[in-house]
């Protein structure tokens, strides 16, 4: 029996460090620290497995179905290379190798998450820090559309509520806890104060917020369903803390408004800045979804939404998205690695991508893979194989490999490197 | 890798002595050799050309979450510098973010070979070590942040020097670090609390340290270790006009470090130009780099570099986020701020230094006359600080005004006019040499870093090798537009015996190694360390300690450069 300490989660943007693994011979038997959600990947990830490459259904050799899944690449005229959040970083870069090899275009998944917020920070700016600041330094914690306690669940325990740390000796009595959503939900019950605002109105009172810190008096009675004493005391409140962050998740930007509302936070955090320090960060959902932007960024110059039909790359979000490019039935094949877009696209892309050539990488049967003409079986990263995953503050660490996959599995940067490869050959062929 | 000889050419190799000599290079094994069999080896002909030093240099942004989040903030400055793929080379974008293959491929051919990532977080480092990774050709280190560290804070306070030294080791090994980097000390703390620092007697909230105590306590522990490279120093006060004194007072606060055996300098100082600034404030703001170039030249412990200004846009990103909301603050770009715990912090701001603009024009002149009023090229060292004064690839339009009055001259000529009046850049008639030249991008930048293979081109030294279409014996300081022309691209950049430029394209692309610095600790130092480090980490950091250090799958290349230690612990 082995114990691993220190493993790394591979689940959400949390990325927490400090979980114990068990195994007895080369099954998984127990795990310490983890959430219900991590325990769960970890307890089931030999579940639902693929069991073996397939082509059209057939099982086959993994060299076969590589040069399939090259061909398939090679003879497209607009390859869509997607996915990349639940991966590790090395992988992300031969993925977009791989689109600039076929002349493709490769996305990550954060164009249907937090591409608004990359969006509103290339407007803007953004006011950041690593999440150890926050359990440092922070007495004000504003959670806005975000509810940690149903998808982050260590977060407000490690990081942001919970945790005592340099100047917040008391732990949560340290801190006074904001949140702000469209209905009660668990976070709220958590918080010190809820602000129920209505649906799509953030944006006004981000802005109403705005306005009182920078010392206009309101005149409306209310904003967006919250009453103008509350926004005063909040604005107050907001300048007289010592540190201040608000954390932000989809609620603010999927909803009206999308970039706009968070361009709206920025604005509402820079002025904050000239009474105090306060910061906000985004609350990324995949493991190495924050990685797939940081790859993609170093080697492009753009987080997602990359075209490289040109031979460099171009940035256009709304045209170079996977939703937009399968929508519009332009992409004639595409190759998914470590996601599930046939589970959670729009009907009009999923109908599309079932009309076309699809690779498919990943661990188990999904809804994507039933739609795939080829499917390749790979290592989990962060159970069966290592690499880097970016933490949702930008924190890089290391996945670890706790278990053997099964043999000849391979990880996502293997196989991706050996469609490379061939990708590259058929190419000088022609 | 086979035998080749670069033939005929007059060669510039100030470290040795020769300065425009017709000689040949050998290279075997990839290093520079007395003598080959010339038969069999690769035959570059270098005539009429000049030979130097594949370029070292000492400052630079180039890898890590800073220069990403540049790269993330500007989609519209890479639109107008746009790379197609290529037989050898990837796709990518360029202009101040160059994406990291495209930063590879323009320093070849400019002639770099080996470049100094100037600015890496701890908690950032395998960031930093994976885009180096994805930086193709040269050679390259990471200067690792300490001047705003929980550890550094606690033991200056603590005055503890034995533990001060343990941890610098230590660090630099955990993060596979070259250089103690210090930016802004103690300001960046005080950021954390929305405050900064005024000087170098302020004080650091709850640790009660000043600048000062953390400034010489670093160049200490720093000489005493050994270190290759002396500190590596972001001064207090940048960017802010009357800041030349705080410069000045902050170079004499480390006169009396005692430096390491066989160098005198106890400080490199960056990107000089950002702080020698003379005036009270932004509108009569005049150059302050007479008086620093006379401190300079009276005390040969410092060393600095230009920090040039270039008039174009281009981004600015320092670990000073103080000074990067004030910036913000005075342009109304847009900013990002990236607080590290523990550790360090930083900020982007997008800038454009205009011609037109009175205090752009006296910064353009900074720079240039501090290359120009300090005598001695071994101490002043040519960079724009990628990419806050200008993007590297503007290197060779440096050298053209340094080698060039006339070039000086035509650029006066286009400016706000206040270079005349609040600068002493006019009056200035020296002109660099091209072995002046050589020394400050080549061997001096070397041999400061303490890089004893780099930078020269005598036996032993690495197979780097810049050869550019110069006849210096015909060049006239008029011709300054061919030089920078060839300056842009190299006839041929050799490194470590490879062909990987010829006529300005990129021929090959192997990956370069990464140095870094390997300072011993005495082992009941290091126990006693480790109790510290455990108990912190486990209450303050919201990483745990054993995975805090980057692992060896980082480094597939790497060379740990040995300090050289004295004293006791």
């Amino acid at each position: 029996m082995a114990v691993y300490r220190d493993v790394v989660c591979p689940f959400c943007g949390c990325l927490c460090d400090d979980i114990e693994v068990t195994v007895e011979g080369n099954e998984i038997v127990g795990t310490r620290n983890a959430c219900a959600i991590s325990r769960s990947k970890f307890m089931n990830h030999s579940a639902n497995k693929i069991e073996s490459p397939t082509v059209d259904g057939k099982a086959v050799a993994l060299m076969e179905a590589v040069d399939a899944a090259a061909e398939v690449l090679v003879l497209a005229n607009r390859p869509l290379v997607y996915g990349l959040s639940s991966t590790e970083c090395e992988a992300i870069g031969r993925a977009v190798e791989l689109a600039e090899l076929t002349g493709g275009v490769v996305d990550n998944t954060s164009s249907v998450c937090h591409g608004p917020t990359i969006l509103a920070l290339q407007q803007v700016g953004e006011s950041k820090t690593t999440l150890g600041e926050v359990k440092n330094r922070a007495d004000l914690i504003i959670f806005w559309g975000s509810n940690p306690t149903e998808a982050h669940l260590r977060h407000i325990i490690r990081y942001s509520v919970m945790p005592k740390g340099l100047y917040t000796p008391e732990g949560r009595k340290s801190r006074y806890v904001v949140a702000v959503d469209i209905r009660e939900t668990r976070m709220a019950r958590v918080a010190d104060q809820f602000l129920k605002i209505e649906p799509g109105k953030d944006f006004e009172l981000l802005l109403a917020l705005r306005a009182v810190v920078r010392g206009a008096k309101l005149q409306a009675e209310e904003v967006a369903g919250v009453p103008r004493e509350e926004i005063d005391g909040l604005a107050r409140r907001m300048k007289g803390a010592k540190m201040g962050i608000i954390f932000f998740g989809l609620g603010l930007t999927q909803s009206d408004g999308k970039h706009m509302n968070v361009d709206a936070a920025v604005g509402l955090v820079a002025e904050l800045n000239h009474h105090t320090k306060f910061l906000l960060t985004p609350m990324r959902g995949h493991y190495n979804v924050a990685g797939a932007n940081t790859v993609t960024t170093w080697q492009t110059g753009y987080p997602y939404a990359v075209d490289f039909a040109r031979g460099y790359p171009r940035y256009n979000p709304g045209e170079y998205t996977a939703v937009d490019l399968l929508a519009k039935g332009e992409a004639d094949a595409a190759i998914i690695v470590a996601s599930d877009p046939g589970a959670t696209f729009p009907a009009d892309a999923v109908r599309n991508m079932a009309r076309i050539p699809v690779v498919t990488l990943d661990q188990k049967v999904t809804p994507t893979t039933m739609l795939s003409k080829i499917v390749i079986p790979v290592a989990t990263v962060g159970v069966e194989a290592e690499g880097t995953a970016y933490r949702m503050d930008g924190v890089p660490l290391r996945m670890k490999k706790v278990v053997e996959p099964h043999e000849g599995v391979l990880p996502d940067a293997k196989v991706l490197k050996m469609i490379v490869d061939r990708v590259r050959t058929l190419k000088e062929v022609d | 890798m086979g035998e080749l000889i670069v033939k005929g050419g007059y060669v510039f190799d100030p470290a040795n002595g020769v300065d425009g000599e017709r000689a040949d290079v050998m290279i075997s094994g990839g290093k520079v050799v007395e003598e080959i069999n010339e038969r069999g080896a690769k035959v570059i002909d270098a005539r009429g050309k000049i030979v130097m030093p594949g370029g070292v240099d000492v400052h630079s942004h180039i890898a890590g979450s800073k220069i990403n989040i540049g790269r993330l903030l500007r989609p519209e400055d890479h639109r107008k510098d746009v790379v197609p793929r290529t037989k050898y080379t990837r796709a990518g974008v360029g202009y101040s973010c160059p994406s990291t293959f495209v930063a590879g491929y323009r320093y070849a051919q400019m002639g770099y070979t080996t470049v100094m990532e100037a600015a890496m977080p701890p908690l950032g480092a395998r960031h930093v070590h994976e885009e180096l990774n994805d930086t193709p050709i040269f050679d390259k280190a990471a200067f690792t942040l300490f001047g705003n560290n929980y550890f550094i804070l606690k033991y200056v306070k603590e005055g503890d020097m034995g533990k001060l030294k343990a941890f610098i080791a230590w660090l630099l090994r955990a993060t596979r670090g070259y250089a103690i980097k210090i930016v802004n000390p103690g300001g960046v703390e005080n950021w954390k609390w929305g405050r900064n620092v005024g000087g170098l007697d302020d004080l650091v909230y709850n640790f009660e340290v000043s600048p000062r105590q953390i400034i010489t306590s670093l160049s200490r522990a720093n000489e005493e270790l050994g270190l290759p490279h002396t500190i590596h120093l972001h001064c207090n006060n940048l960017g802010i006009p009357g800041n030349f004194e705080t410069t000045i007072d902050t170079m004499d606060a480390v006169k009396d470090v005692k430096p390491k055996d066989g160098r005198k300098a106890t400080v490199h100082v960056v990107h000089v130009q950002f702080n020698a600034l003379d005036g009270d404030n932004w509108m009569n703001v005049k150059s302050g780099a007479s008086k620093v170039a006379k401190y300079v030249n009276a005390n040969p412990h410092v060393t600095l570099d230009m920090g040039q200004a270039i008039f174009t846009d281009t981004t600015t990103m320092t670990g000073d986020g103080p000074w990067q909301f004030r910036l913000h603050n005075l342009t109304g770009n847009k900013w990002v701020n990236s607080d590290v715990e523990m550790e360090a912090g930083a900020g982007v701001v997008p800038y454009t230094f205009r011609e037109d603009n009175p205090a752009n024009a006296v910064q353009w002149a900074i720079g240039l006359e501090l290359a120009l009023h300090i005598h001695d090229p071994w101490r002043v060292y040519m960079t724009t600080d990628h990419p806050n004064g200008g993007p590297f690839t503007f290197y060779p339009k440096v050298i053209a005004w340094l080698m060039s009055r006339k070039a000086r001259t035509d650029t006066m000529l286009e400016i706000n006019k206040a270079v005349m009046r609040r600068t002493t850049l006019a009056n200035a008639y020296r002109e660099y040499t091209f072995g002046e030249i050589a020394t400050v991008t080549r061997a001096a930048t070397a041999r400061a870093l303490g890089l004893k293979q780099k930078g020269h081109l005598g036996p032993g030294a690495d197979g780097d090798v810049s050869v550019y279409d110069v006849d210096p014996t015909a060049w006239r300081p008029s011709m300054y537009e061919h030089l920078e022309k060839a300056l842009r691209s190299a006839a041929y950049t050799i490194k470590g015996g490879e062909v990987v430029v010829k006529d300005g394209e990129v021929m090959a692309t192997p990956l370069g190694t990464t140095y870094w610095a390997d300072a011993k600790i005495p082992e009941d130092v290091e126990t006693e360390l480790m109790k510290d480090l455990e108990e912190e980490f486990r209450n303050h950091y919201t990483v745990s300690l054993r995975n805090y250090p980057v692992e060896d799958a980082y480094l597939p290349t790497q060379q740990p450069v040995a300090a050289e230690g004295r004293g006791r612990w």
